[in-house]
């Protein structure tokens, strides 16, 4: 440590990316902790009754689980893909 | 060992079943006949492998299995002898393995106080937050929906040097993250090796960093009010401005 570092303060180092990376992670990690562990099998059971009738793909379909105080949510997002040509 | 030479009756069982260590750290390995496990089973009495600490005589250590996998513990066996164990002693501490298996999780299913042990890095932090979720909800406080366990951070192999150069994350960087209460740091030290290669704990070290804020970290969990040390670069202003390496 010299007197010159007192001048390039600015240099980041990597602590601040790791610190910036877990935080995501941590929030990530524990938004999906209390939900049901059921939810990753629903999920995937969903997905494929939907595939016998729809040509969705992997990514189609998102489940979440919220809780509020008095009431728990159960939310289900599915993107249906574009109609770009006519039905046959 | 900080709590024994406080004066209070202290336990210490080694969770790590298979992997044991705790008799190496504390010096006493030659000196195990019988285990945890042997307790479990019935095969010996809690008095015959309780060993007794060569420095402290309020302090007993009883020695992980080190044939067995972790599945030779059982909940009931484990609640059992802690039941035992707290007739008599004031502290039982249950060091537990790293991980998420069947012995971290039975040494903290009966706690009533947990040390989240951690180092300033992503892996280590990660892994805290992962262990303060399973203590908020599968142990056993957790469980019966009683009070909830009182959770502690102690920040280890900090080095100060390398937090002022944002090579480390610090211990407000740290706290930011797991929001818990700061029981102490200790700082990266030379002597924590030199511990464990004689097998004496670095809290006897008395003139080492580390034995001292371990010494601390012991006094604050009784309730003592110390200051926080060995977080700030201990070199001084005209050092730094001097450049010294």
């Amino acid at each position: 440590m010299s007197l010159l570092d007192y001048f390039r303060t600015s240099k980041v180092g990597s602590a601040s990316v790791a610190k910036e990376r877990l935080q995501i992670l941590v929030a990530h990690e524990r938004s999906s902790r209390n939900q049901p562990s059921y939810l990753p099998q629903l999920q995937k059971e969903l997905l494929e009754v939907i595939q016998k009738y729809i040509n969705v793909g992997q990514d189609a379909i998102s489940v979440s689980f919220e809780q509020d105080e008095n009431q728990e949510t159960l939310e289900l997002n599915i993107v249906l893909p574009e109609i770009n040509t006519k039905n046959t | 060992m900080g709590l024994a030479k406080k004066g209070h009756k202290t336990a210490v069982i080694d969770f790590d079943v298979g992997l044991r260590n705790l008799d190496l750290i504390m010096g006493c390995e030659r000196r195990v006949v019988y285990d945890f496990v042997n307790v479990i089973n019935g095969e010996a009495t809690l008095n015959q492998a309780l060993i007794r600490d060569k420095n402290c005589n309020l302090l007993y250590i009883l020695p992980a299995s080190q044939t067995r996998d972790k599945d030779a513990l059982s909940q009931e066996g484990v609640g059992k002898v802690l039941d035992e164990l707290k007739k008599d002693f004031k502290y039982i501490v249950c060091d537990s393995p790293a991980g998420i298996e069947k012995g971290a999780h039975l040494a903290m299913y009966f706690a009533d106080d947990a040390f989240v042990v951690t180092n300033p890095e992503v892996s280590s932090v990660r892994d805290s937050d992962r262990m303060l979720g399973i203590l908020a909800s599968k142990s056993r406080r957790a469980v019966d929906n009683e009070e909830p366990i009182k959770e502690y951070l102690l920040l280890t192999r900090y080095s100060p040097e390398r937090v002022k150069l944002g090579e480390m994350l610090s211990v407000d960087d740290v706290q930011d993250i797991l929001s818990l209460h700061l029981l102490g740091v200790i700082p990266e030290s030379k002597s924590v090796l030199n511990a464990s290669n004689s097998g004496t704990p670095v809290i006897l070290d008395e003139k080492s960093d580390a034995g001292q804020a371990y010494a601390d970290i012991v006094a604050r969990y009784l309730g003592e009010n110390r200051p926080h040390r060995f977080i700030d670069d201990k070199k001084g202003f005209f050092r730094n401005l001097f450049g010294s390496k």
